[in-house]
């Protein structure tokens, strides 16, 4: 038995390792995906007051942190047991559908692109951002303003880029200008643009990625998503729908409180990120994926027109409920192109500008959840508090956490159709880690804890000794 | 005139810091002439690598993994700056520290679990007792405080160095 190690996993957010274990005929025997810190937010928020929540949320992640203080101030109104002004709740959704652009953007162009633009091939020294400045300028001028849109928005709403303090229990802190509005509202035309074409090279791209799209992570799974009255994609409130394999609706709307009815967690022996499961089939059977594939695949449509335009497509191509995880890439862009128009729909509306955006109250319920889907998918905070609104208890179940069975899964499919023999070829390997990149894992969310990268590859004979090293 | 050579570290933060890097947008283009980014997140780096001219270390050493690891990037690095709060204090990483390991770990793992209760163990990275800043482990030259840094923060500093002049970090530094 022989094993190669990839770790940390580079251009993912957070730190992985992959272990590949090969028998002696050079075939994969085994993989593991790990995930390698834990920070505490779970325990170490105990005593904590809850409107402090969002505040300190925010700080798992840098990345999304938007996503963090809109569960958490969601939780918080339940605390107070309050129904937030309607300007709130769509103040609330508009600067979500920001975080969706910056968050996408920077996982397709500065994480991803270089593999699928470059080559999954392409020499590890350029095989990044930096290199596809020098290669594609215009698609990565395309990915920078994108990215600093999302950003610019949220500084407009919030005031800060990262963990702005704006959200908050009962609502926003300050309503949105007039000319705020405008002119958020007169960029969107033009970024709009821009994805449409970013989506027209991508589509080209994908002929050359037939053997990705069948091997990454392509197996039927369950599936999890927020959706709308009407069964469409929603990022910021609904209820959860599961889907099976199939496309059958399994369960049709499971309430955010009644959420744990439904989802379990298992602890596992090597990794800090636990595995969460579909309770009614046990664990492991109860494997779901979440994220931009699992909404598309959830959602009947998205209900804006360009998306749901680009959604049919998709659909024509790769059917109705697609498997392959290459696939969130293609779902992730037809989302930025929802969270604009979605953006642009919602600040039309009059009640935009009210001035209405926070409703006070204390503790009237000593129990609160907030679910939303975060960039990554579904994203839960549940806290518990003391009559003065101390936090207890709280349980944070994160996007990349429902997929951990999946990207293990997905590795291991990747592994044994790409990883052949002795003769180690880096390609091969950067495969292992672009499966792992397609679902955008936000490890620094789901352990709470980021590392950084760093890949050493070494096969290693039975007795340890070194066969065979890329570095 | 030689490109300089820059690492960017991430240990226990969020991200954050490397997000107000990141928006510098497209100031970072001007940047990337005059450096190499030899090693960070956004790049397919091996390994650490020696004589790199300026680290950018995000987030504070929380297990023996890091604590490793900064030891080794001091000794490969001419100027070794902590960037943002976590790096600087320990900030939101330290405030697991008032609690014991072992009763965080039992609380995520085992009272937190459904299944398998047991707190993972194999071939993973121990946690130190407490999460501390960078500058307790080893010699910092620069601490850019911030939760995260302004980019233009981040931006004045990366500029003023790239130009030959000395740091200064302290013009426009915000707190908070």
């Amino acid at each position: 038995m022989k094993r190669i190690t990839i770790e940390p996993v580079t251009r993912i957010e957070g730190h992985a390792k992959i272990t590949i274990q090969l028998d002696d005929a050079g075939k994969v025997a085994g993989t593991q995906f790990q995930v390698t810190q834990i920070r505490g937010f779970e325990k170490f928020t105990e005593g904590r007051p809850f409107y402090e929540m969002p505040g300190i949320t925010s700080r798992i992640c840098g990345i999304c942190p938007i996503s963090h203080q809109l569960a958490s101030a969601k939780a918080s109104d339940a605390i107070m047991s309050v129904r937030i002004p309607k300007a709130a709740k769509l103040l609330r959704e508009v600067i979500h559908c920001a975080q969706f652009v910056q968050s996408h953007a920077l996982s397709f162009f500065y994480l991803s692109a270089p593999d699928l633009l470059l080559g999954m091939n392409a020499d590890p020294q350029t095989r990044n951002f930096a290199g596809l400045i020098e290669a594609d300028p215009e698609l990565a001028r395309a990915g920078l303003e994108l990215r600093k849109f999302g950003l610019q928005v949220i500084e407009t709403l919030a005031e800060e880029r990262v963990h702005a303090s704006w959200i908050v229990p009962g609502g926003v802190k300050a309503p949105l200008s007039a000319q705020n509005r405008d002119r958020i509202l007169a960029g969107i035309p033009e970024v709009l643009a821009t994805t449409e074409r970013v989506i027209a090279l991508f589509k080209n791209k994908l002929e050359s990625f037939t053997e990705e799209i069948e091997n990454f992570g392509s197996f039927p799974t369950m599936y999890a998503a927020l959706v709308d009255g009407a069964g469409d994609l929603q990022f910021y409130d609904g209820p959860i729908r599961f889907r099976d394999a199939l496309g059958g609706i399994i369960q049709g709307g499971i309430v955010s409180e009644d959420y744990s009815e439904f989802i379990g967690e298992a602890s596992l022996r090597d990794s800090y990120l636990k595995a969460p499961y579909y309770r009614p089939a046990g664990y492991p059977d109860g494997v779901y994926r979440v994220g931009p594939l699992a909404r598309i695949n959830v959602a009947e449509g998205c209900g804006t027109p360009k998306a749901d335009a680009e959604l049919q497509e998709y659909r024509r191509r790769f059917g109705r409920i697609p498997h392959s995880a290459f696939l969130y890439h293609y779902a992730r862009l037809i989302e930025i192109l929802y969270a604009l128009e979605r953006m642009a729909n919602l600040l039309a509306r009059p009640e935009a500008l009210d001035t209405h955006v926070r409703a006070s109250a204390g503790v009237n319920s000593l129990e609160g959840v907030g679910v939303i889907e975060a960039p990554r998918g579904t994203l839960i905070h549940h806290y518990k508090v003391d009559e003065n609104g101390a936090i207890v208890w709280a349980n944070l179940i994160v996007a990349t956490g429902h997929n951990n069975l999946a990207i293990g899964r997905s590795v291991r499919q990747v592994s044994e159709h790409f990883v052949h023999g002795e003769h180690l070829e880096e390609g091969m390997l950067n495969r292992v880690s672009a499966v792992v990149r397609a679902y955008d894992p936000c490890l620094s969310c789901s352990t709470h804890a980021l590392g950084m990268p760093l890949v050493t590859v070494s096969l290693v004979g039975p007795d340890g000794e070194l066969l065979d090293e890329i570095s | 005139m030689r490109k300089l050579k820059l690492a960017t570290v991430w240990l226990d933060g969020c991200s954050g810091c490397h997000m107000s890097l990141l928006d510098l947008d497209a100031g970072l283009i001007p940047v990337l002439r005059k450096v190499d980014i030899v090693y960070g997140p956004l790049v397919d780096a091996q390994e650490f690598p020696e004589e790199v001219d300026i680290t950018l270390v995000e987030g504070a050493v929380s297990s023996q993994e890091d604590a490793d690891r900064i030891h080794e990037i001091r000794q490969r690095t001419k100027l070794l700056v902590s960037l943002g709060d976590c790096a600087v204090t320990a900030n939101v990483a330290g405030m697991r520290n008032t609690i014991p390991v072992t009763k965080l770990l039992q609380r995520i793992y085992v009272d937190g679990a459904d299944e398998s209760k047991r707190i993972p163990a194999d071939s993973l990275p121990r946690l130190l007792k407490l999460a501390r800043p960078a500058q307790d482990f080893v010699k910092i030259d620069v601490c850019i405080p911030g939760c995260p840094p302004q980019s233009r923060t981040i931006a004045a500093f990366l500029n003023n160095l790239l130009d030959g002049r000395k740091p200064d970090a302290n013009a426009k530094i915000k707190f908070g």
